[in-house]
């Protein structure tokens, strides 16, 4: 394997309090062999990375591969692309494919696939229930044998509070997290915007914040019940927050994320009815907006996660009502990140890092997202001030449906490398 | 000085501005004569071709937008489209394509989704109008609504107008709210509470379920029809129950301004939102609404083609 040297480069890694200090980094065998001043040694490969800042490899635990089943929206070859290219090193794949990831075969399945396309580290998330209905349990120790380390029936939130209750307490038992998709879709009332003064202005059924909050609030009752660990995902309103802040002073294992946007955009640009703005949970109010920033800031949401969600072309150039919610996210997850948190002052570097990288890394339980010597070499290249905008023949996932599309970000990334190896490299 | 009209389109009364509003107006009292000579047509539409695109079952509207570019020379052609055919047929992105490569020069279309003319409009180059989508906007409705009102009372500034039913899902409503506040009515909006939608005052209109207050001072009232048919949740007040409650009555008018004007967008369910007396009484102009919306939708269709026109000419130019 290639030996790797990435001079004066202004490292930032939380997981060993260091905040912008110009070292080298040598990478050997895949991992990180050495991090030092001036670092002198041979090298198949230098990398100059003098003015740019080094992170460790984003995990984004919230993506939607699309593969098995709807290879026409995304692939696990287009999305591990896209994936480096933005700066992300290691995905969580949802299971909500098709099949869904439900059985010790599918996982296999699944797993098949990544060993034979992958460009970077793909990880497991299962489902809680069967095809994700919410009826019939899976057989969580055994598809935590096959290789999932995570369980959701993400899209979908399990209803039925006794079978959730039994599957955090197998979860607890096999050491595997449970991420809640955390919506009631009695009070979702088959709305497609937020309910408000937009759901009213343009005429379109409203998801009321309760759908949201209220359903987090009983995932909670049930991992203090079980005492086991749930995560909550894709977070986008104000009452969240607050009720996930004060389960955590309470000592509840609660962990959360957020997308990026729902920290960068309100319901406003829905105006003109975007089906690129359109997502589950929705764009909320700027108040909202403000509670996000707030909540990554004091630590009541841990994580940022792109919920990468690909589609077609013929399934959002269409009426607003019948366009499928979701947008991609891994190439601009992290340049979104840096234009609306750390030049708003929101937060500083490592805490970005922590949230992108460190976090999710430490809540899946797996050996990443920090630069220490001998883990896996998931670096990220990046120059810090460079602006670009993005635009839709840009991307490299299949899918374009991007909130972004126009927009001017701040942030490139030079180089991904990923379990040593260069897997990206700026043109 | 006299504005022009610069929009490819017209989508809603939300994106325009009381200048555009008052220039529709305008344009419409000079067209309205054209309904009452012998030959009832006037060649500013001549050889241009308006293509009603209907997703949604109408009657009036289609008639009433058939019969205005009739009377400017238009040709017109009628397309009928099943809600349910959308599912299984071309896109309306395609269909509108499709129209337009006919050399088609305006879309009027209805359709049963919000956004979807907006959606339409971005698509192509020719021009849209939107007869009414979804729970959104029914632009020309409220304009001819106003017009009425205008012609009627004189002025819209400082005129007090209540708008009475189905609230949540009229697009003729949302229409109205925004062409009455942006010409400076004062606007109420009365209903059942389960018929009034979140945070409609930010809209900048009163909001009350007391229809003797609602009718107190009011210069005007637009009574909208209920769609009991919408109701699939059960969730809407009993036909009868809603007229005790909310129904225009004599006896309700009596305590309000004696000259009160009383509007309908019509189709009117009489005995329900209100009494026949009423629909058929001094104070009410609904079949004046229905000549006027012809006049409106000539001047909407004439504005329309005239700013692609002269963008047309710029190209040339």
């Amino acid at each position: 394997m290639q030996k790797i040297l990435i001079k004066n480069g202004s490292i930032v890694d939380p997981a060993q309090k260091i905040n912008r200090e110009i070292l080298d980094v040598l990478i050997q065998g895949g991992k990180i062999a050495k991090l030092a001043k001036n670092i002198k040694t041979e090298a198949d490969m230098v990398i100059d990375a003098s003015g740019k800042i080094v992170i460790p490899g984003i995990v984004d635990m919230h993506v939607h591969l699309r593969e098995p089943g709807r290879e026409d929206k995304e692939t696990v070859e287009t999305a591990t692309t896209a994936a480096l290219k933005g700066g992300v090193t290691s995905v969580l794949a949802m299971p909500n494919t098709q099949p869904a990831i439900d059985s010790k075969e599918s996982v296999e399945l699944l797993d098949k696939i990544i060993r034979g396309s992958s460009r970077a580290n793909v990880f497991i998330c299962a489902a809680i229930t069967k095809e994700r209905l919410g009826k019939e349990p899976t057989e969580i120790s055994a598809l935590k044998k096959s290789g999932a380390i995570a369980l959701s029936d993400d899209g979908a939130s399990v209803d039925d509070a006794k079978l959730l209750t039994a599957a955090l307490k197998k979860a607890k038992e096999a050491g595997v997290i449970v991420i809640c998709h955390c919506e009631d879709k009695k009070l979702s009332n088959n709305g497609v915007v937020n309910l408000g003064i937009i759901s009213t202005k343009l005429g379109l059924r409203g998801i009321s914040k309760e759908s949201e909050y209220k359903r987090i609030e009983r995932d909670i009752q049930l991992a203090e019940k079980t005492k086991a660990a749930i995560h909550i995902a894709h977070v986008s309103c104000r009452e969240s927050v607050e009720i996930i802040g004060r389960a955590k002073k309470r000592g509840v294992k609660v962990t959360a994320e957020t997308a990026p946007h729902y920290f960068s955009l309100t319901q406003d640009s829905l105006a003109g009815y975007d089906t690129n703005m359109k997502m589950n949970p929705p764009l909320r109010t700027a108040e909202d907006r403000q509670a996000i920033r707030q909540g990554l800031k004091s630590g009541a949401i841990d994580v940022i996660a792109s919920d990468h969600a690909p589609h077609t072309e013929n399934e959002k150039d269409i009426e607003f009502e019948r366009a499928e919610f979701g947008v991609i996210g891994l190439e601009t997850e992290l340049a979104v990140s840096i234009t609306e948190l750390i030049q708003k002052g929101i937060l500083d570097w490592p805490g970005l890092v922590e949230k992108l990288a460190l976090n999710p890394a430490k809540i899946l339980g797996i050996d990443r997202g920090t630069l220490e010597v001998a883990k896996p070499a998931d670096i990220v290249i990046l120059s810090a001030d460079k602006e670009w905008t993005v635009d839709k023949a840009g991307f490299v996932s299949k899918s374009k449906n991007s909130a972004f599309l126009g927009r001017k970000l701040t942030g490139v990334v030079e180089y991904t490398i990923c379990g040593g190896k260069i897997g990206y490299k700026k043109a | 000085m006299k504005m022009n009209w610069t929009k490819k389109d017209l989508l809603s009364l939300e994106e325009l501005s009381k200048e555009e509003i008052e220039l529709i107006l305008q344009t419409a009292e000079s067209f309205k004569e054209v309904s009452t000579r012998d030959i009832k047509k006037v060649p500013a539409l001549r050889g241009k071709t308006v293509v009603n695109l209907f997703y949604e079952p109408s009657t009036r509207t289609r008639v009433s937008f058939e019969v205005a570019a009739k009377r400017l020379s238009a040709d017109v052609i009628n397309i009928a489209t099943e809600t349910s055919s959308v599912k299984k047929g071309e896109t309306l992105i395609d269909t509108g394509k499709n129209i337009q490569a006919l050399k088609a020069d305006i879309i009027v279309m209805r359709h049963n989704y919000s956004g979807a003319a907006a959606m339409l409009a971005r698509s192509l180059e020719i021009s849209v109008v939107n007869a009414g989508d979804g729970w959104h906007e029914h632009p020309t409705q409220a304009l001819l609504d106003i017009f009425t009102l205008k012609e009627k009372l004189g002025r819209i500034a400082g005129l007090k107008v209540s708008i009475v039913g189905d609230i949540a899902h009229s697009r003729v409503a949302r229409s109205n709210i925004w062409g009455l506040t942006k010409l400076g009515a004062k606007v109420t909006v009365c209903a059942p509470a389960m018929l009034i939608p979140p945070a409609i005052e930010e809209m900048g209109v009163y909001v009350t379920s007391d229809i003797d207050q609602a009718l107190r001072s009011a210069d005007a009232i637009n009574v909208l029809r209920m769609q009991f048919e919408r109701d699939e949740q059960n969730a809407f007040p009993k036909q009868l129950e809603y007229f005790k409650n909310f129904g225009i009555t004599a006896e309700r008018l009596q305590k309000a301004k004696k000259d009160i004007i009383v509007m309908h967008p019509g189709p009117i369910n009489r005995g329900i939102e209100m009494s026949s007396e009423v629909a058929d009484g001094l104070n009410s102009v609904i079949l004046e609404q229905v000549t006027n919306g012809i006049a409106v939708r000539m001047a909407v269709l004439f504005l329309v083609a005239q700013a692609a026109e002269s963008k047309n000419a710029e190209n040339i130019n």
